[in-house]
């Protein structure tokens, strides 16, 4: 019975939550993108359905969901129909690993927030990350048509040159956590007391761009461009399908900042370890922290997207190749002569 | 490298503005939300349907026929305006007054307004300043087209 309870019926319950808060965190995000560009630009958003427009998102899924799925005659029948799926699934998956809180004690049993603790979580997520831009590739390779095409081929090169410069940059981090896994990564910037970003902000700083790049998000949006290739990758793409490329782009926005949450800032931990009369913050619940941690990373990326234009398809290049690369190179080699030279 | 820095400040001062905008808009929002309208700041969206813009005095909207003392029309069918008409989308038929004072006035006076460009030359032309287009009425959108042609009791009515 308590392995039932332990192996089956939790991780159930705690798949369900995470699912469902990716969901609803999602539907969310797309109103409060879309009221925060307005705001920006001095317009007003959509406002009309629910309070302030926040049914907006739920209409457009009702919306999208209830389409005719339009498959074009000319397309790779079976990879154009699996390439969603693989966007979707692989955003969704790497949540299992993110630690969302400390244990906690429910009913004398001991809850650990998080589906699983890999001990080579970091791996894992990098894995499948890359396996989550052959959605895009292939996508854009099935539907047989220019725009599409060229906006793979745009994902594909962007895939090389941001993902060399994501891993090494958390190379760094690596050397103070001496682990992959995440719950343990968290647990270091507990014991040193300080959240990574404060030792390696370049690190952090190459990380944050080079998440953004993964995203697909602007100003690295070079697959979508919506105004030269028509909507890239998605342009044969409608109903259904273009939901789930839609709700992973957002999903990897959410896991970006849980991912910079934990990899630089502490996870669950409050601010100022050190500082004694902050004591009373430990009495806020460390889902808290993370959850707000993580919001103000989400908040970043939009304001990124509010603000500046999409690069050129050889800056963006330029910027990963003869920038990034050469920093993060410069910075495991620092960082590594003086982990060396203290111990 | 200088350069390089340069396009960096030039970033942050970006976001700088961005979000300058964006507190400044969600703040005058939030007032307008709890009863305080400040027009000049914030977005100036007009919310068509339930906010409307005010018409300006000289605005040319849907005509009138303005009526006497006595209620009759003042029109006395001199057919100036539709004469003066570039669309031509007035049409008058005119018949003997009772009166020998007046001696003429409209059996028919029909305005097509699936024509009318409400260029207001009507209202220029009238002697008599039996027709004016100051009724500050332009939603005149019908399901047919029917609907769109006044007759003179409807211009008249307008008016009351």
């Amino acid at each position: 019975m308590s392995i039932f309870i332990d192996f089956v019926l939790i991780p159930i319950i705690k798949i369900l939550v995470i699912v469902t808060f990716v969901f609803v965190s999602v539907l969310i995000l797309i109103w409060i993108e879309r009221r925060f560009q307005g705001f920006v630009q001095s317009r007003l958003g959509p406002n009309r359905v629910g309070p302030q427009g926040i049914l907006q998102s739920v209409a457009d899924a009702i919306k999208l969901l209830t389409k005719e799925d339009v498959i074009p005659n000319q397309v790779d029948r079976f990879i154009f129909n699996i390439s969603p799926i693989i966007a979707f699934v692989t955003a969704l998956v790497v949540f299992a690993l993110i630690p969302f809180g400390a244990e906690l004690n429910i009913f004398g049993r001991k809850i650990t927030l998080y589906l699983a603790d890999l001990n080579i979580g970091l791996l894992f997520i990098i894995g499948f990350n890359s396996i989550g831009v052959f959605g895009i590739i292939l996508g854009g390779w099935a539907a047989k048509s220019k725009y599409p095409l060229l906006g793979s081929l745009r994902s594909a090169s962007q895939m090389i040159s941001y993902e060399v410069a994501l891993i090494m940059s958390l190379v760094s981090v690596l050397f103070f956590s001496r682990s992959l896994s995440l719950v343990e990564i968290v647990k270091a910037q507990q014991e040193m007391k300080v959240w990574f970003a404060f030792i390696q902000p370049l690190a952090f700083f190459i990380f944050f761009i080079a998440g953004v790049a993964e995203s697909n998000r602007l100003p690295f949006d070079l697959p979508e461009a919506e105004s030269e290739l028509v909507g890239g990758f998605h342009t044969e793409y409608s109903g259904m399908k273009f939901a789930f490329y839609f709700v992973a782009e957002f999903a990897h926005v959410i896991f970006f900042s849980a991912l910079v949450t934990v990899l630089f800032f502490g996870g669950w931990l409050r601010p100022f370890p050190n500082v004694d009369w902050l004591n009373f913050l430990d009495y806020i619940p460390p889902v808290f922290w993370f959850l707000g941690k993580l919001a103000f990373f989400v908040f970043i990326f939009m304001w990124i997207r509010a603000t500046w234009p999409r690069y050129r398809y050889d800056q963006l290049e330029m910027i990963s190749w003869k920038w990034l690369i050469p920093l993060a190179l410069v910075n495991i080699f620092i960082t590594g002569l003086i982990v060396i030279l203290v111990k | 490298m200088i350069k390089s820095l340069v396009f960096l400040l030039e970033f942050l001062k970006g976001l700088w503005i961005t979000a300058k905008h964006f507190w400044i808009n969600i703040f005058f929002n939030f007032l307008k939300l709890i009863g305080f309208n400040i027009r000049d700041r914030g977005s100036v969206t007009i919310q068509y349907p339930e906010e409307k813009k005010e018409i300006a005095r000289r605005h040319r909207s849907l005509h009138r026929i303005l009526t006497r003392e006595d209620g009759s029309p003042r029109c006395v069918a001199c057919m100036l305006c539709m004469t003066v008409c570039p669309s031509e989308c007035i049409y008058i038929e005119a018949e003997e007054d009772p009166n020998p004072e007046i001696q003429k006035r409209p059996s028919k006076f029909i305005i097509d307004l699936s024509r009318c460009c409400f260029c207001g030359f009507c209202v220029e032309a009238c002697p008599e300043d039996a027709l004016r287009m100051d009724t500050n009425i332009v939603e005149l959108g019908e399901y047919n087209r029917e609907k769109l042609i006044y007759d003179l009791n409807r211009l008249v009515r307008i008016s009351k």
